[in-house]
C-alpha cells in the first residue's frame, strides 16, 4: 500500500515555556525545541506498522522552509521510506484552504492508496485532513483510533467518540484518515538514527513544480488571519486558600460540609 | 618380600592388563575433554572483542585474593565453609589424580618433588583433604536435598529444578573420594615393592576409617577391592573430568580464567563496541546486544562460569520486589542458550534474538545496576555491562518503553529528562531566603574558580531536591571555598541515559558537559550527586578531568583538619541509621566518610541495617530509572525503609537525591510518615554546623 | 448579512446542549438576525427534536431520510450541501461530530472555516472578529475572517454562556426534499462500539475526586482513592491518566470521556485544560488543588490551594475520618 503521512514540525509543548512576544504578533521564539507534531508521530508509526504487514511504502511531506526537512529525516530515521519537502515563500501567511490546495496539488502528482495526518496540530485547528479530503474527493474520517485492512480495497476503521466509545466505519480506498493518539505505541528513534539520517537529501518541491490552484493560497487569498495573539484579562477565578496545612484544611472540610460534599 | 597387595599396573582386568586398560581410558578420556573444550570454545571465537590482558599484575593479584583465597565465599558462612573446604580440596588433589592416573600405568610413579619427606607430608595433607572434602560433599548434598535454601529454587517460569543436577556432582565427588580412599586403605596392611611397609593413611581420616573396617577383610577381597577401587575411581575420574563442561561444574576449570580475565574498571560502563573509538559508532551497522554472537567472548565465558549459586539473585532488589528479573537466570537461560546452539554434538544453529526468545524486555528493564550481583559472585561474572548491552541493542532497534520516551527526547532538547528550560537551571540559588546568605557564582571562561560544584539534573530542578543543592552549597561556603556552578551551561551527567542504552546521546552530553568544565578553569569538581560522580569519574575517564569528591568526602576531610565543627544533634532522641548509595558506596567505596561525618554529630545516636556497605540494598534506582514503570509486587524503597524500621531506626540519612526521593516516596506508600524520616547527609550537616570560628 | 444556521446533535429525541451555545453564539454575530436551526435525522426521534427546537430558533429545518437515522458526518455532510443557500453562516459543536463533518463542508461550499471558537467579537460587514486559543490553550489569538462567501464555524462546548432567553415561537420547515442522492459516499457507518462500562459509573455520582498528572505514579491514586472513601465519593480522572493505562476508560472526564455532572468535584493535580473541564457540566462546585499557582484550573475553579497533592490529600483524609 502506498501511504502518504503529512506531518508538520511543531513546537514541543512540554519541553518549551509558550509566552507571547512584545509586539504581540507571534510567540517568542528564540528558546524554543521543536519537533514533530506527536498527532503526525503516531500517523506515521501506523502507517510504517501497515506498510510491514501489507507491503508498500511509506512518503512523509511537510510544508515550510529547510528546517523543516529535520522532521522528515527523523521520521525516515524512524522508518518512514521517503521524505519530500514543499517549500516556496509565495506559500507564506496561506490559511488551512491553502495548505489543503498545496498537498492536494502533491498528491495528484502520484497515486497513494491511503493519506494520513495527525488529528490536529499546536493550533487545535484538526482541518488539514478533512480539507484535504473533500478536494480530492476522497472519503474522510476524523479521530481514528484503529485501522483494519479488508479485502477489496477497503478499510474498517474505528473512530474515538464521546464518552470513551468507538463508532466503527468502512471507508473505501483511496481515503484521508486523520490519526488520533494512542492508536498505537510510536516507536523510539535514537541520536544514531537521526546522526544516520542527517545527511540524507530531501527532495524539495516549490510551487512551479506542483500544479496548485493559486487561488486559495498566499497571504492574500487567506480567508482566515490571525490579527495578533494576547493573554485574555483572566477572570476572578477561584479563591485561594492560603496558610499552613491545618488551617486550610479546616477551612476546606467546613466548606465541603457547606456544599455537601462531605455526608 | 613381595607387595601383599599389586598394583592395578601390575595386573590384568578381565583379559586386558591394567597399563593398557588404564592408558587406553586415560587417552579416550583426555581426548573426550579437549574436544568437548574445543566445541564449548566455537561461540568464544565468534564474540565481540574484548580486551582483557593488561595489568597482569593487578590481575594476579585478584587471582590471589579470589580464586585461590576464595575471599567472597565466607558472605554465605555455610555455604561459604562447605566450598572452601571443597576447592582447598580439589586444588590439594590436583596432584594426587595426576599420581593416580599414573600409577595405573607406571607403578612407580612418584610426582616430581614428592620423593621423601615431602610426599609424606603430602600424603598426610591429602588424606585429610579427601575426608574434608567427602564431609563437605555428604553435607552439602543433605542441605541440597532435604533442607533445600530459598535461594537454589527454580521458580516454574524458568523450568525445571536444578538439585538433582547439585545432587549428582556431589555424588560423583563423594565416589572419588571413597574410591580413592577404599584404594589407599585397602593396601594399608601391606608391604610395597621394595619392602617398606606401605603408610597408613593419616590419623580419623577417611582412608584410616576404611582401614580401621577393612582389618579382618582377607587378602583377596583387600586384592579386589584395591582394583576395583581404582577401576571405579578412573572412570569417574574421567567421567567427571567429560562431563564438567557440561553444566554448572564448567565453573571448576574456567573460574581461574574468569577472575583472572575480571573487570577491573569499577563503577564505569564497557563503550558500545571495545575495538570502534566514539566517532565512529555512527557508521555501525547495529549497536548492542541482539543475538547471542554479540556478546564479547567474555561474557560468553562468564555464562560457562556460573556455578548456578544464587547469590546474586538473592541480593537483587528488583528480584525482592517480584519485577521480572533474577540476575542469576540471566546468566543460566543464556548458558542453556549457548550449550543449544552450539552444540558438543552438531553443528551451531540459527541465531536468534535474545530479547523477546529467551529474555522478555521487562526483564532487561527492570535492572537499577546497582551492582550487588557482581558484588555477591565469587566467580566475577559481570551483569551490568551485558543488560547496558542488551539495552543498547533494544534502543538501537527503536524498542523503548513509553514511559521512558519522554524524558529521553528532553534530554535530547533541554539537557535534562524533564523538559525544562536551560536557562532555569540555576533558579535554585534564587530562592528568597537563601540568595542573600549564600553566594553562588555562574562559572564560565571570564568568570572561574577552584572549586566546581556539579549540580547535575534532579537537585537543579526538582523543588524537594533543590534544597541539597542549597545546603551544599552554604556547607562549601562555610569551608570558605571559592566555588561555582556551570548553570545553564550544565547538561544531565547522563550516567543513566548510558544505562539505558542510549549511548549516543550519553557522547553528546558528555562531550558538552566536559568542554563546560574545561572552559571554567577549575582544578576540582565537588558534588553531591553519587550518579553524577560516577559519570565523572569513572564514565568520563581519560578526558583530563580535574580530581572529583563527593561532598561527604570533602565534609570529613574538613572535620579531620579541625576546620568545621559540628552543633550537637537537634533531637538526641532520634535514632539514625546511614543508608550506603549504590553509586557511592558499592560501585565507588566510598563508605566510611560519611559515617565519619555523621558520628562527629555528638551525640547523634546511629545504628547499622544489616544490609550496609557493600551489600547495601539499594533504595530502587535513579535518574532514567524515577520515570520507568516496572511490573513489581512491592516498590524496592518500601524494602528498604522497613530494614531502617527493623533495625531499630526512626531517621534514614542517605547522600544520594535519587535515595532521598525513593525513601521519602517509600516511607508515604509504606504509610509509615511520622514513623520514619529521610535526610539527606548535606542538609542534616548544614543543620548542625557551629557558628563560625575566628 | 447572509443567513446564519446552527446544526443541531441530538440523540433519541432529545437535544445536545450544544444547540442552546450556538443559539447565543449566533446573537453575538448579529443580534437582531434569526437563526436557524439544522436537523437531520428520521421518524419520531427527528420530530421531537424539532419541536423541541421551535422555543429557542426562529425556523427549524428538518431534513428526513433514513439514511440519516445515525448522525453520520459524511453522510449529513452531503445533505447540507445540497440544502444550504450559498454565502450561509453554519454554526456546529466542535466535538467529534463537528471535527468530522465540518471542514469537508467548508471546501464543499466554498465557504471559510473557523474550528474551535472560544469567543465572537462581532462583525463587520464581511468581517467576523473571533478568538481562538493555540498551544494547548496558553495563548489566545484574535482571528480576522473573510465571510463574504459563507464561513462554517465549530464552536468550543461551554465557550458560550446560555441564558434562560426564549425567542418567538419557531416554526418547522421540512426541507427533506432538497436533498440530492445519499449513496455512494464511499464511508459506511457500521455501529458504534460501547466503552467497557467499569465498575463505578462516575456519570452518577455527585461527588468525585478527580486526579490527573500530578499524581505522578499510579500506586499514589490510592491516596485518592482513601479520600474518595472518606467522603463516600468516586475516583474519576483526566485523559493523561488513561495514556497512561492507570485507571480505566470509564473513570475518565472530558471532551473524549464521561460527561459528569456532580454537586462537588475535587481536582487534585489537575491543569485544568478545557478537554478536561468541557466534561463537566451542571455547574459543579469546583475544589483545585495544584503545586502550579499558575493552572488554568484555578481560573476555572471555585476554591483554589496551592499544595502538593501528595501531602495535601492525606492530611484531609485524616481530618475528614476524625468527623
Amino acid at each position: 500500500m502506498e501511504i502518504l503521512v503529512c506531518v508538520k514540525r511543531v513546537p514541543d509543548t512540554s519541553e518549551n515555556e509558550i509566552e507571547i512576544n512584545a509586539e504581540g504578533n507571534d510567540i517568542k521564539r528564540d528558546d524554543l525545541v521543536y519537533s514533530v507534531n506527536e498527532w503526525d508521530n503516531y500517523a506515521v508509526e501506523e502507517a510504517i506498522q501497515i506498510v510491514d504487514r501489507v507491503g508498500g511504502s511509506v512518503t512523509v511531506v511537510t510544508i515550510g522552509s529547510e528546517e523543516d526537512a529535520d522532521t522528515l529525516r527523523r521520521e525516515i530515521a524512524m522508518g518512514a521510506n521517503k521524505g519530500v519537502l514543499i517549500s516556496d515563500e509565495v506559500f507564506d501567511g496561506s490559511d488551512g484552504r491553502g495548505i489543503a490546495a498545496i498537498l492536494k496539488a502533491f498528491v495528484e502528482k502520484d497515486a497513494y492508496d491511503l493519506i494520513l495526518s495527525g488529528a490536529q496540530a499546536e493550533a487545535g485547528l484538526a482541518q488539514t485532513g478533512g480539507m484535504l479530503a473533500a478536494m480530492l474527493d476522497y472519503p474522510f474520517a476524523s479521530l481514528v483510533n484503529s485501522i483494519e485492512i479488508l479485502e477489496g480495497n477497503k478499510l474498517r476503521i474505528g473512530r474515538e467518540i464521546d464518552g470513551g466509545n468507538k463508532e466503527i466505519h468502512e471507508i473505501d480506498l483511496p481515503c484521508v484518515l486523520s490519526i488520533q493518539t494512542g492508536i498505537n505505541e510510536p516507536r523510539y528513534v535514537g541520536i544514531r538514527g537521526i546522526r544516520k539520517a542527517a545527511s540524507m537529501d530531501i527532495p524539495t518541491l516549490q510551487a512551479s513544480d506542483l500544479g496548485i490552484d493559486m487561488r486559495f493560497v498566499g497571504r492574500s487569498a487567506a480567508r482566515v488571519k490571525r490579527t495578533d495573539y494576547f493573554v485574555p484579562a483572566t477572570g476572578e477565578g477561584a479563591e485561594m486558600l492560603t496558610g499552613d496545612t491545618e488551617e486550610v484544611v479546616e477551612r476546606l472540610v467546613d466548606i465541603l460540609k457547606a456544599k455537601g460534599g462531605i455526608k | 618380600m613381595p607387595a601383599l597387595i599389586t598394583s592395578p599396573a601390575r595386573c590384568v582386568y578381565g583379559v586386558i592388563p591394567g597399563p593398557i586398560l588404564f592408558s587406553a581410558i586415560t587417552l579416550i578420556g583426555i581426548a573426550c575433554f579437549a574436544y568437548i573444550v574445543a566445541k564449548r570454545l566455537v561461540p568464544l571465537a565468534r564474540g565481540e572483542h574484548d580486551p582483557r590482558f593488561d595489568r597482569l599484575n593487578v590481575r594476579l593479584a585478584k587471582v590471589l585474593k579470589y580464586w585461590l583465597g576464595q575471599w567472597k565465599q565466607p558472605r554465605y558462612p555455610t555455604a561459604g565453609i562447605l566450598h572452601i573446604i571443597l576447592f582447598a580440596g580439589f586444588v590439594v588433589l590436583a596432584i594426587r589424580s595426576i599420581s593416580l592416573v599414573m600409577t595405573g600405568i607406571f607403578e612407580d610413579f612418584v610426582v616430581p618433588g614428592l620423593s621423601g619427606y615431602a610426599g609424606h607430608i603430602y600424603n598426610v595433607v591429602k588424606d585429610y583433604a579427601v575426608t574434608g572434602v567427602f564431609i563437605s560433599a555428604a553435607i552439602a548434598a543433605i542441605r541440597r536435598s532435604v533442607f533445600k535454601p530459598e535461594r537454589y529454587s527454580v521458580p516454574a517460569k524458568y523450568g525445571k529444578d536444578h538439585t538433582a543436577e547439585a545432587v549428582l556432582v556431589l555424588a560423583l565427588i563423594a565416589a572419588l573420594m571413597v574410591s580413592e580412599s577404599l584404594f589407599e586403605a585397602s593396601e594399608a596392611y601391606g608391604w610395597t615393592p621394595n619392602g617398606q611397609v606401605t603408610e597408613s593413611p593419616a590419623l580419623f581420616s577417611l582412608a584410616w576409617i576404611f582401614k580401621c573396617a577393612l582389618v579382618s577383610t582377607s587378602v583377596h577381597t583387600l586384592q579386589l577391592l584395591h582394583l576395583s577401587a581404582y577401576f571405579v575411581h578412573e572412570i569417574t575420574f574421567f567421567f567427571f573430568l567429560c562431563f564438567l563442561p557440561m553444566g554448572k561444574h564448567f565453573h571448576v576449570i574456567t573460574s581461574l580464567f574468569n577472575v583472572y580475565l575480571m573487570k577491573l574498571d569499577r563503577g564505569s560502563v564497557k563503550p558500545a563496541k571495545w575495538s570502534i573509538p566514539d566517532e565512529k559508532l555512527d557508521e555501525v551497522e547495529s549497536l548492542g546486544v541482539k543475538q547471542f554472537e554479540d556478546f564479547t567472548w567474555k561474557h560468553m565465558l562468564d555464562f560457562y562460569s556460573c556455578a548456578d549459586c544464587g547469590r546474586c539473585s538473592d541480593n537483587c532488589p528488583a528480584n525482592a520486589s517480584g519485577r521480572p528479573l533474577s540476575p542469576r537466570f540471566i546468566t543460566i537461560k543464556a548458558r542453556d542458550y549457548c550449550f543449544q546452539h552450539y552444540p558438543v554434538h552438531g553443528i551451531p544453529g540459527e541465531s536468534h534474538a535474545l530479547v523477546g526468545g529467551i529474555y522478555s524486555e521487562d526483564e532487561i528493564w527492570s535492572c537499577t545496576t546497582c551492582g550487588a550481583c557482581e558484588e555477591e559472585c565469587p566467580l566475577m561474572i559481570e551483569y551490568i555491562d551485558k543488560i547496558v548491552d542488551m539495552r543498547r541493542g533494544m534502543v538501537d532497534d527503536g524498542n523503548v518503553p513509553r514511559s521512558l520516551q519522554k524524558p529521553l527526547k528532553a534530554l535530547e532538547n533541554r539537557g535534562n529528562p524533564y523538559g525544562k528550560m536551560e536557562k532555569n537551571r540555576a533558579d535554585w540559588t534564587k530562592k528568597e531566603d537563601f540568595q542573600g546568605t549564600c553566594r553562588v557564582r555562574i562559572l564560565n571562561e571570564k568568570n572561574k574558580a577552584e572549586t566546581l560544584y556539579f549540580v547535575d539534573s534532579i537537585t537543579s530542578y526538582d523543588d524537594r531536591i533543590q534544597d541539597i543543592a542549597r545546603a551544599t552549597s552554604r556547607i562549601l561556603d562555610r569551608f570558605g571555598r571559592e566555588f561555582g556552578i556551570l548553570g545553564a551551561m550544565e547538561k544531565d551527567s547522563g550516567h543513566e541515559v548510558r544505562r539505558f542504552g542510549e549511548e549516543m546521546l550519553f557522547i553528546s552530553l558528555r562531550d558538552q558537559n566536559i568542554d563546560a568544565i574545561k572552559a571554567c578553569g577549575a582544578s576540582e569538581i565537588v558534588t553531591a550527586d553519587p550518579h553524577a560522580y560516577n559519570a565523572l569519574r569513572n564514565d568520563y575517564g581519560g578526558k583530563g578531568l580535574p580530581p572529583v569528591k563527593h561532598i561527604s568526602e570533602t565534609i570529613a576531610e574538613q572535620i579531620r583538619r579541625g576546620r568545621i565543627h559540628l552543633n550537637p544533634v537537634q533531637d538526641p532522641n532520634r535514632i539514625y541509621t546511614y543508608h550506603d548509595p549504590c553509586y557511592l558506596g558499592r560501585h565507588n567505596r566510598i563508605y566510611d566518610a560519611p559515617r565519619e561525618v555523621l558520628d562527629a554529630i555528638p551525640g547523634l545516636k546511629r545504628v547499622e541495617m544489616v544490609r550496609c556497605r557493600d551489600r547495601s540494598f539499594c533504595c530502587g534506582g535513579g535518574g532514567l530509572m524515577l520515570f520507568y514503570e516496572p511490573e513489581e509486587e512491592q516498590r524496592i524503597g518500601v524494602l528498604r525503609v522497613k530494614m531502617a524500621a527493623e533495625a531499630g531506626a526512626d531517621v534514614i540519612v542517605t547522600a544520594c537525591p535519587f535515595c532521598l526521593v525513593n525513601m521519602e516516596d517509600a516511607i508515604k506508600v509504606a504509610g509509615m510518615e511520622g514513623k520514619m524520616t529521610a535526610i539527606d547527609l548535606t542538609e542534616l550537616v548544614e543543620r548542625h554546623l557551629a557558628l563560625q570560628e575566628q | 448579512m447572509a443567513r446564519i444556521f446552527a446544526y443541531i446533535v441530538h440523540k433519541a429525541g432529545v437535544v445536545d446542549d450544544s444547540a442552546a451555545e450556538l443559539a447565543v453564539a449566533a446573537k453575538r454575530i448579529d443580534a437582531a438576525a434569526p437563526v436557524t436551526a439544522l436537523v437531520t435525522g428520521f421518524g419520531m426521534d427527528l420530530d421531537a427534536a424539532c419541536n423541541s427546537l421551535c422555543a429557542s430558533f426562529e425556523e427549524v429545518w428538518k431534513i428526513s431520510s433514513e439514511a440519516l437515522a445515525y448522525p453520520d458526518a459524511g453522510l449529513v455532510r452531503k445533505a447540507l450541501v445540497d440544502i444550504l443557500p450559498p454565502g450561509s453562516i453554519v454554526l456546529a459543536p466542535h466535538n467529534t461530530f463537528g471535527m468530522d463533518m465540518s471542514p469537508g463542508l467548508s471546501i464543499k461550499t466554498d465557504s471559510a472555516f473557523v474550528p474551535d471558537v472560544v469567543d465572537i467579537e462581532g462583525c463587520e460587514e464581511t468581517r467576523l472578529k473571533l478568538v481562538r486559543q493555540e498551544y494547548g490553550g496558553q495563548v489566545s489569538a484574535h482571528i480576522g475572517c473573510d465571510i463574504s462567501s459563507g464561513v462554517v464555524l465549530n464552536i468550543r462546548s461551554g465557550a458560550f454562556k446560555v441564558e434562560e432567553c426564549s425567542v418567538a415561537n419557531g416554526v418547522v420547515v421540512d426541507h427533506s426534499i432538497d436533498m440530492g442522492d445519499l449513496t455512494g459516499i464511499h464511508r459506511r457507518y457500521i455501529e458504534t462500539v460501547e466503552a467497557e462500562m467499569g465498575d463505578v459509573d462516575i456519570t452518577k455520582e455527585e461527588v468525585l475526586v478527580s486526579v490527573g498528572r500530578g499524581i505522578q505514579e499510579q500506586e499514589n491514586i490510592a491516596i485518592a482513592q482513601e479520600l474518595a472513601d472518606a467522603m463516600t465519593a468516586a475516583v474519576s480522572c483526566s485523559r493523561p491518566i488513561i495514556d497512561a493505562k492507570w485507571m480505566e476508560k470509564s473513570r475518565q472526564v472530558g471532551t473524549s470521556g464521561q460527561t459528569v455532572k456532580p454537586k462537588v468535584y475535587i481536582a487534585c493535580g489537575i491543569s485544568g485544560s478545557f478537554q478536561h473541564m468541557g466534561g463537566l457540566k451542571g455547574n459543579p462546585f469546583i475544589v483545585a488543588i495544584n503545586k502550579n499557582p499558575k493552572a488554568p484550573i484555578f481560573q476555572a475553579a471555585n476554591v483554589g490551594i496551592v499544595a502538593d497533592i501528595l501531602e495535601f490529600l492525606p492530611a484531609l483524609t485524616n481530618r475528614i475520618r476524625r468527623l
